[in-house]
């Protein structure tokens, strides 16, 4: 089960993503991604402060977007992975080509 | 065998003593006139004649008990036929006497005594003959479908007939014997009840009714006219026979006279009703045909084709349809006597008529499950019922009956049509579901081909030399897996090793495994280095991976001449490598990218490039993600540190312990064996 949640904050995009990011709820986070490039987003930041688990299917859809976030020049950033979630993306080497901080403070630090 | 020869010989040794005794009669009557004529005493007593014409008949009524007991009892008509038959040539005989008779009038022919008595002795042996046979099928239709009770009357009735042929040794008549008059009342009150028993008549269709009275009518002819010949006629030629005091014969006429008469009334009387009877006997065979459809071979048309003709036929529709609503296609629709557009017209007139509606199943709350009674106006058709067709618990479409008089449809019809409604569900039901049966055995078949396709790709040898030795181990989740490991020999002391892991699992990932092998094969050929190998597998899988796929994959090349490990990593899961120097357990800390993330040239910045020398009794340690990250209930995983903690603590066994220890440990740890992802683990200790 996963639940995302949207904010348009001042100058940026807040998703927060909760619960399990596995093969079948990956598409939520697929299709509110794709939502908020489409809706000309420049600033991402996405909140995994209390996604226990994510799957390669849903690690699949961070990687799949990132050609697209180079392109149209967003700032995607993801803050709050819990160790478990974030040696995830280190194994894949996904840390090397998505903006991933520790806490929303220095997330927005980033996009200031 | 043995026992239809006695039969057999039974029924004619009965005739042949049948014919003897009345040969005997015959003669004794012969003597008696001769006798008589010269005024000669015989001395014979008077019992012999009686006796013998006692024998007569016991041995015709044993010789048509074996024979026509052994007819077929349901066939009614054909034992009414063989009564009939009898019936004709003893009165063709009788007739033909009569009228020879009536020929040789006034001549001295006519008088002579002998000739008469000849005569006489041929007429009432037809007669009785005529008389014992149709005894013996009479008792067949009264005992069709006998109760106890049934039987053990007429076993009373039976027998006291039979003992009522010796009472002819009294001498005695009827109109001067009291004992006489008593027994006759008991066996003609008795012959009365059992005519009463009459199911066979319930069996016989409207046609075969007819056929009935008539071959009875003309059976009650006979027994008229013999009745007639025997105890009207014999008052001219007194002193022939005693018949008229025999307790036996007029028993019998009694009791075959009333049955006679009493079937005669019964079968007039049901001559209407039979019509139902064949409704009733037609409505049973349409549930049948209904029911057994599906073994056939029909299809779901046809069933509804059957039902239609069924439903109409039992509640005498003028008019009937089956509307059956389909996804994403005009409802399918079958009629019977309608054109399109004046169905149309009467669903119409259906929707503005006054409808009744009828709860047939108090357990079903849903209101489209009513049957609906409506009563149409200005209209040919004037009543309408429209029965609701439920499949696989939905309602699947309707059953429209309509007729051209208004109350048309009582409560037993409406019951007969939900029966037949039902029974047309579950066929269609069970023909659904065979039809699922199958394609599901389909896909079983082609998913177990699947399964034997990759389990294929998996090589069963892995390439080796003396100097380590290697052990693999792998599961899939799922039939189909998307993990994959394989060796390849580069030269004599030079082997690549790959594990892999696809994004997702299932058949996607089993198709993308397939993909990789198919890269690992080619590739592998070149002799690349780690790094250049990853890059080249990045760039072939770019092109083929969905957007959201990727791999991850660990490369190796061991140099067993050199005793060194190259190795480079592609996101995949970091090794587990046990130094026997150090005495510990650790995971590479390299870094790397998943094929198939990056699809442009800088992939290549992203992988490192490892060698190191391996000592004896080193371990290396390869896996899939699905063993690392394996959760047991409490959503814990199995985690890198116990991990490490089984190598450092299993180190001394060779590759296969240590891979069953893991694999033992993951489920212990899990609690069930049926993990959600697919797992892998490949185990090399070098020597």
């Amino acid at each position: 089960m996963i639940e995302i949640k949207k904010d348009i904050e001042n100058n940026y995009l807040l998703i927060t993503v909760e619960g399990e990011a596995d093969a079948s709820s990956s598409i939520h986070l697929d299709n509110s991604i794709k939502e908020s490039v489409e809706d000309n987003h420049k600033n991402i930041l996405v909140d995994c402060t209390n996604l226990n688990y994510i799957s390669s299917a849903g690690l699949g859809v961070f990687m799949s977007h990132i050609g697209e976030f180079e392109e149209k020049g967003i700032t995607f950033i993801i803050f709050g992975l819990s160790d478990k979630v974030l040696n995830v993306f280190n194994i894949l080497g996904l840390d090397q080509l998505l903006t991933i901080k520790g806490t929303k403070d220095e997330a927005l630090s980033e996009i200031e | 065998m043995n026992l239809k020869l006695t039969t057999k010989s039974i029924s004619r040794l009965s005739l042949i003593l049948g014919i003897l005794l009345w040969l005997s009669i015959a003669s004794i009557d012969f003597l008696q006139v001769w006798a008589e004529r010269s005024g000669v005493n015989l001395g014979l007593s008077e019992q012999v004649p009686r006796l013998l014409l006692d024998l007569f008949f016991i041995s015709f009524i044993i010789y048509y008990r074996v024979r026509i007991g052994k007819a077929e009892t349901s066939n009614f008509i054909d034992l009414l036929w063989r009564v009939f038959a009898i019936g004709l040539v003893t009165t063709i005989v009788s007739l033909a006497i009569e009228l020879f008779y009536n020929t040789i009038a006034g001549t001295a022919l006519a008088g002579n005594t002998m000739f008469r008595t000849l005569f006489d002795n041929i007429n009432f042996a037809a007669v009785i003959v005529f008389l014992i046979s149709t005894f013996t099928v009479w008792k067949k239709l009264v005992l069709y479908q006998k109760s106890r009770r049934l039987v053990v009357l007429w076993n009373v009735f039976e027998a006291m007939l039979m003992a009522s042929i010796f009472f002819n040794f009294t001498g005695e008549v009827l109109e001067d014997n009291v004992v006489f008059k008593i027994l006759f009342g008991v066996l003609a009150l008795m012959a009365l009840i059992l005519s009463a028993n009459m199911k066979w008549v319930a069996y016989l269709n409207f046609k075969q009714k007819w056929k009935s009275i008539l071959l009875i009518l003309l059976v009650t002819i006979y027994l008229i006219y013999f009745f007639r010949l025997i105890y009207v006629a014999s008052q001219d030629i007194l002193g022939f026979f005693n018949s008229i005091d025999n307790l036996f014969i007029i028993s019998l006429f009694t009791f075959l006279l009333s049955y006679s008469i009493f079937s005669l009334l019964v079968i007039l009387f049901n001559l209407p009703t039979s019509s139902v009877f064949e409704r009733k006997l037609e409505e049973a065979i349409n549930f049948q045909r209904l029911s057994q459809s599906i073994q056939q071979g029909e299809n779901e048309n046809q069933i509804f084709d059957i039902l239609l003709n069924s439903a109409m036929s039992a509640v005498y529709a003028d008019v009937g349809w089956i509307e059956i609503e389909k996804l994403d296609e005009d409802p399918l629709l079958r009629s019977r006597n309608i054109s399109r557009v004046n169905l149309i017209e009467a669903k119409k007139q259906i929707d503005q008529g006054k409808h009744k509606r009828l709860l047939k199943n108090p357990l079903e709350k849903a209101s489209d499950e009513d049957r609906i009674l409506v009563t149409i106006k200005k209209s040919n058709f004037r009543s309408a019922l429209i029965i609701p067709l439920k499949v696989q618990n939905k309602i699947a479409g309707h059953m429209y009956l309509i007729k051209e008089v208004s109350d048309g449809f009582n409560k037993e019809m409406i019951n007969i049509i939900n029966t037949f409604a039902s029974q047309a569900s579950i066929s269609i039901e069970n023909f659904r579901l065979l039809g699922e049966a199958l394609e599901n055995e389909r896909y079983k078949e082609e998913i177990n081909i699947a399964k034997s396709v990759q389990r294929a790709l998996i090589p069963d040898k892995l390439d080796h030399d003396e100097r380590f030795e290697i052990h693999a181990f792998t599961e899939a989740a799922a039939e189909v897996g998307g993990d994959y490991y394989d060796t390849f020999q580069l030269e004599e002391h030079k082997f690549a090793i790959v594990i892999g892991d696809v994004s997702g699992n299932g058949t996607s990932a089993a198709f993308h495994m397939s993909q990789m092998k198919g890269i690992f094969q080619s590739l592998v050929q070149l002799d690349l280095s780690a790094k250049e190998f990853l890059i080249n597998a990045n760039t072939a899988l770019s092109r083929c991976l969905e957007r959201t796929s990727f791999i991850t994959l660990s490369y190796f090349i061991i140099d067993t001449d050199e005793r060194t490990i190259e190795f480079s990593r592609a996101g995949h899961c970091p090794t587990l490598y046990y130094s026997k120097k150090k005495k510990s357990a650790q995971f590479f800390q390299n870094k790397g990218l998943g094929l198939g993330i990056l699809r442009n040239d800088k992939f290549g910045d992203f992988i490192e490039v490892n060698r190191m020398k391996f000592e004896k009794d080193d371990i290396a340690v390869l896996y899939t993600d699905g063993i690392s990250e394996a959760a047991n209930s409490k959503k814990e995983e199995f985690g890198y540190d116990r991990m490490q903690t089984l190598l450092d603590q299993n180190a001394h066994y060779d590759p296969i312990m240590i891979q069953k220890i893991f694999i033992s440990k993951l489920y212990e740890f899990c609690g069930h064996k049926d993990l959600n992802d697919d797992y892998t683990m490949v185990v090399i200790k070098f020597k």
